[in-house]
Parts: structure tokens; sequence; C-alpha cells
């Protein structure tokens, strides 16, 4: 499924923090969102997934217009995997990666079958099969992070939207969850900070600065010496990595 | 099969429906046998077989009319008065993903309390109103105010909590100005008196009504129930979840604030139940929301009777008002839960 963003723009009160954004992702692709601190990323993913509304503009995912979409029907083609989240309830691991089927079950349906393959499916996918009993407050902040994801994979999207899904993880799990989702069969758009996994992993990137895109491409043509120097305040040194051919970002002191 | 019921132990949940069942009937049993005027199970059980035409069992009138009359339909009306408690209490621990909520953070008692001293001591209706009528009408301003000023209850759980401390605040401030400037001191007292609780006047209308705004809460809430949990990370987690954020918290707090204000119309404002309750109940069948709303109903229910049962038998001659006897009871049961669920560091 595709995403076309139309000239979105959001503020409030009269602080303008999305300006003019406007991108296509194709259907399968993996785009990648980065930017500084503050710069729109997390209020640009919310506008996508429509869960605010832009003050103009507009949102198409697979060619409609999410504003004409019901909540349900769009949570059952879009999931959202948030910056993070927290909870004061006791539940378990299995409980909230079952929350994921919430839009595919009426009020009274009982647990089907392919209900309990998805959510098995995607604690395998994350690594956290052997802990679907465990409390959720218990868990490590990388392992809430997988359980999470896990949630967003149970939702069986066609489109999902990260916001730094690799916050808390470790280096193996953070390649593995980005590897998934460039390898599933879904489009999707990541937030990252990471510019080297963004350069290993995404198709394209885009670069926000202030609320607006500043530049999109692929992963050589956006990440420069110049781009990282303007937009990230760093002096860096930009190669082709041996191993996938993609910029390789090495980073000055001075 | 469904994994549901064989993970979160269907036998448990099974074990638990009957017991507390059984339990039930026992109190209520109980409570209809126990009083000033002693009657035997046995008498108890049959009075009510014969009302309902099952026997036709020879037992005293007074009897009787005793156990069918007076104290069934107040055992019930508790048992009720429990349930609906219990179930606001948990949806809005829920909406408010706050623990400390209980189904008068939004105003209703204090609002019910201005509505009944504004009958009692001002006089207004001029004796066509009840102290029922005036208590739900305040209930309901207050749930109004607090609406207003959280525009909708849509502008976030702490947002809404204020609103409902701010509402209360005022209305017990005008329950006090108009007590202290115009009542004297026996209205002040019956006013007192009432809003602690009290099963003592209600009867078989009473129950009908109850059982009526009850049953109907229990289908809208258990309906809403699966939105209920997508609530367990917040409003924008559940909106991702595909649940219509807004319009699911105002039915619900709408619910809630009915079903509140019709309980403490007819019963007063009994506190605890509301608060203790959900937790014990999620203690016991787990976090979700399509069970543990029937298990709050069935867990208040036992813990009312029970309550107005105590209410009854700890003071000879006299009746000590529920709310005392479920905070009573109710604060040894939390100190249990607490010290049980305590975080394992
Ligand atoms: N509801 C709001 N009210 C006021 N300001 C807001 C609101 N939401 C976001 N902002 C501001 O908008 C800017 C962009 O926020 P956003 O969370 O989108 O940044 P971000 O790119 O995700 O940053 P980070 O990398 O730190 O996650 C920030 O300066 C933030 O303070
Ligand atoms: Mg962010």
């Amino acid at each position: 499924m595709s995403v076309v963003a139309e000239n979105l723009n959001w503020g409030v009160k009269r602080k303008a923090i999305v300006l003019g954004v406007s991108l296509t992702v194709a259907p399968g692709e993996t785009l990648g969102l980065i930017g500084p601190n503050g710069s729109g990323k997390s209020s640009l993913l919310r506008l996508l997934a429509g869960l605010r509304r832009p003050d103009t503009g507009r949102v198409e995912i697979n060619g409609q217009d999410i504003a004409q979409v019901s909540r349900k029907a769009l949570s059952r083609q879009v999931a959202f995997v948030q910056q993070s989240v927290a909870t004061d309830t006791n539940v378990t691991v299995v409980d909230v990666v079952r929350l994921g089927r919430t839009p595919h079950r009426s009020a009274f349906a009982g647990w089907s079958e392919a209900d309990e393959t998805s959510v098995a499916e995607a604690l395998d996918r994350v690594d956290m099969a052997s802990r679907r009993k465990q409390a959720w407050q218990t868990l490590s902040g990388g392992e809430r992070q997988r359980v999470h994801i896990a949630r967003a994979l149970a939702q069986a999207p066609q489109v999902m939207f990260l916001d730094e899904p690799t916050n808390h993880l470790d280096i193996h799990h953070q390649i593995e969850i980005l590897r998934m989702v460039r390898d599933l069969d879904l489009t999707s758009v990541v937030a990252l900070h990471d510019l080297n996994l963004a350069a290993m992993f995404c198709d394209r990137i885009v670069v926000l600065q202030d609320g607006a895109v500043r530049v999109c491409g692929t992963p050589h043509t956006v990440l420069t010496r110049e781009t990282l120097r303007d937009v990230f305040r760093v002096s860096a040194y930009v190669d082709i990595s041996p191993y996938h051919s993609q910029p390789h970002i090495r980073f000055s002191a001075v | 099969m469904a994994p549901d019921a064989s993970e979160g132990g269907a036998g448990r949940l099974a074990l638990f429906t009957c017991l507390s069942a059984i339990v039930l009937a026992f109190a209520v049993a109980f409570a209809t046998a126990i009083g000033d005027y002693r009657i035997g199970l046995g008498t108890v059980f049959l009075s009510i077989t014969n009302e309902l035409g099952l026997t036709g069992a020879k037992v005293a009138p007074i009897e009787q009319s005793v156990v069918w009359n007076l104290r069934l339909s107040r055992a019930l009306v508790a048992a009720l008065a429990g349930a609906g408690l219990a179930m606001c209490g948990a949806i809005l621990q829920a909406l408010l993903r706050n623990p400390l909520a209980e189904p008068f953070v939004l105003g209703v008692s204090a609002g019910a309390s201005t509505g009944a001293v504004c009958v009692i001591v001002l006089g207004i209706g001029a004796g066509s109103l009840s102290l029922s009528l005036g208590a739900f009408a305040g209930a309901f301003a207050a749930f109004a105010l607090v609406a207003l000023l959280s525009n909708g209850a849509t502008s976030g759980p702490n947002h809404t909590i204020l609103a409902g401390v701010a509402a209360s605040q005022l209305f017990n401030a005008l329950t006090s100005y108009i007590v202290t400037t115009s009542g004297n001191a026996q209205q002040a007292r019956d006013v007192m008196f009432w809003l602690l609780g009290s099963f003592g006047g209600v009867r078989w209308p009473d129950f009908q009504l109850l059982l009526g705004v009850v049953v109907v809460s229990l289908v809208i809430c258990a309906w809403m129930a699966r939105s209920l949990d997508a609530f367990t990370f917040g409003d924008e987690d559940a909106a991702a979840l595909g649940v219509p954020v807004g319009r699911i918290r105002l039915i619900l707090f709408g619910v809630t604030a009915l079903l509140t204000a019709t309980i403490v119309s007819m019963v007063g404002a009994i506190g605890f139940v509301g608060l203790v309750v959900p937790h014990a109940a999620r203690y016991i069948v787990g976090p979700l929301h399509l069970r543990l709303l029937p298990a709050c109903a069935v867990v208040g229910a036992v813990f009312m009777v029970i309550a107005d049962i105590a209410s009854r038998v700890i003071a000879t001659q006299q009746t000590v008002p529920i709310g005392v006897v479920t905070a009573l009871v109710g604060v040894p049961f939390f100190a249990i839960i607490l010290y049980r669920a305590r975080p394992q560091t």
C-alpha cells in the first residue's frame, strides 16, 4: 500500500510544528525519517497515522483519504509503534500483544485460531515467545520496545509507522528489528536517530529540519557531509561501506 | 478451542463464578434472616418460594411479610448497589488510568449532597420533590459541570480528575454553606446520616429501577470492554488500535454518572466499595474487562450485602451507617491485597 502526504501543516497556538510536508512512500518501501530533536518526526508520524488531524493538507493510504476512513477500519491496515509508552496496569506480555488484535475483533467475538497464530508469530519474531507470561512492568526497556513491535505485528498491518523503534535495543536487536521491517511485505515509515542504521535499512530517507522536509532521496544522495553539517551540526566523513555498499558515516570529534 | 480461556485459567474462572454465585445467594439469605427479629433460614426460603408461587407452605404471615417486603428487597438493593459501584470504579480506573479513581471522583456524591440539602433544608420543590430526586438532580449537575470543565471529558485523564476535584469542592462548599446558614442541627445530622449510606427505606420499586439501570449499564460496558482494554497504554495508543476514543469516553462517563447518581440518590454515597472491589477483582480474574466487569459486579454485590449485615449486627439496637462499615471492612481487606500484590523486589 502506498502512503501519500500532500502539503501537511500542523501546529499548536501559532507555533508551526509540521510545515508543508509532502512525501510519497511506494508500496513495500521503507522510508527513513531523520532529523534533530524537535524537528517534528513524531508529529509527522502522528499525522500520517491519522492520530492527529492536519490543519491543512491530506494523507492518502492506498489512494484513500484517511480522514474519510473510520478509526477501526484504518487500524486494520495501519499500525503505529510509539516512541515510548507506559502503564500502571498489571498486564502480561501476551495480554499486551493480544491488544494488537483489537481492530480485528468484534465486541464479543471469541479468541480465534487466527488471532492466536498472529500473536504467537509476532512474539516469535521479536524473540519474546519465552516471556509471554511475564508481567510487562518487569520487562527491561528494550524488551518492552520489542513487545510493542510484536503488538504492531499482531495487528497484521499493511502499513507500519515506527517512532524510534530501536530505542533501548541492543545492537543485535536493532539490526534484527530493522531487517525484519525492511524484509516484511509492508510499507513502513521509520523515525531513526542512528544515521548508519538508516543508511543500512532504508530505501529512501527524508531529512526533517524545523518541521519541513530538507532533503529526500536515497541514502547516497541524502547523507552527505554538507547535509550532516547543516542539519545535525556535526562534522563527519562519509564513505561507502564495503559490507553493504551504503554510505557509512564516521563522526569527527573536533 | 479458545486459548483465551485455556491460558487465563478457564477452570479458575468457572470456579470463581460458581463460588461467588453460591456466596451471593447465602449472603442474601443471611441478610434476610438476620435482624432485630431473627427468622430461621428455612422460613426465609419457604417465604420466598411462597411469594414466588412455587410452594404453599405454612409460614406465619408476619414473618413472610418481613422477609419479602422488608428484608429481601433491601438485601437485593444492597447487592445491586454494590455491583453498580464496583463496576463504575473499574471503568473509571481504566478510563482515567488512575488506580485511585472511584465512582465519586467526578463530583457525583458532592453534587448529590447539595441536591439533598436543597430539598431537606431549603425546601425547594415544596414537598413535591423527594430527597432522592433532589440528590439525583444535584449529582447530574455536578457531572455536567465536570464534563464542561474538561471539554466533554476529552482533554485527558488528569484534566478530568482535576475538574472532578474542583466540582466536588464547589458542591461541598455549597452544601456546607446551606447547612450552616439555614439549617438546624437536626437537619444537618439527617443529611450527614443519609450521605453515609443507609438501606433503611428501600422497597421493591427501588429494586426494579436499580435492576434496570444496572443491567443496561452492564450490557453497555461489556459491549465496550475490549475498547477499555485498549486504554491500557493511554488515549493515543487506544486510538492507534482503532478505538474511537472521544466517543467511548463520553458514553462510559455518562453511564457511570447515571449509575452512580441513581445509587447515591437511593442509598447515599457509600464509599470504598468502588475503590476496593475492582482491585480485588483484578487480583482474581486479571485486568481484561470482559471478565473484570462481571467479576466486579459479583464481588461488589457480595461485599455490600455482607457490609449491610455487619451494619445491623455490630451495634445492638442501632444501625451503623453502611459507609462506615464498608470502610471498616474494606481497609483491612485492601491492606491484604496491597500486601500480596506488592512489587517483588
Ligand atoms: N502538543 C504540542 N504542544 C506544543 N508543542 C508541541 C506539541 N507537540 C510537539 N510539540 C513541539 O513540536 C516539536 C516537534 O516535536 P516532535 O515530538 O515531533 O519532535 P521529534 O522530531 O520527534 O523529536 P525527538 O527526536 O526528540 O523525538 C517540538 O519542539 C515539540 O516541543
Ligand atoms: Mg520523536
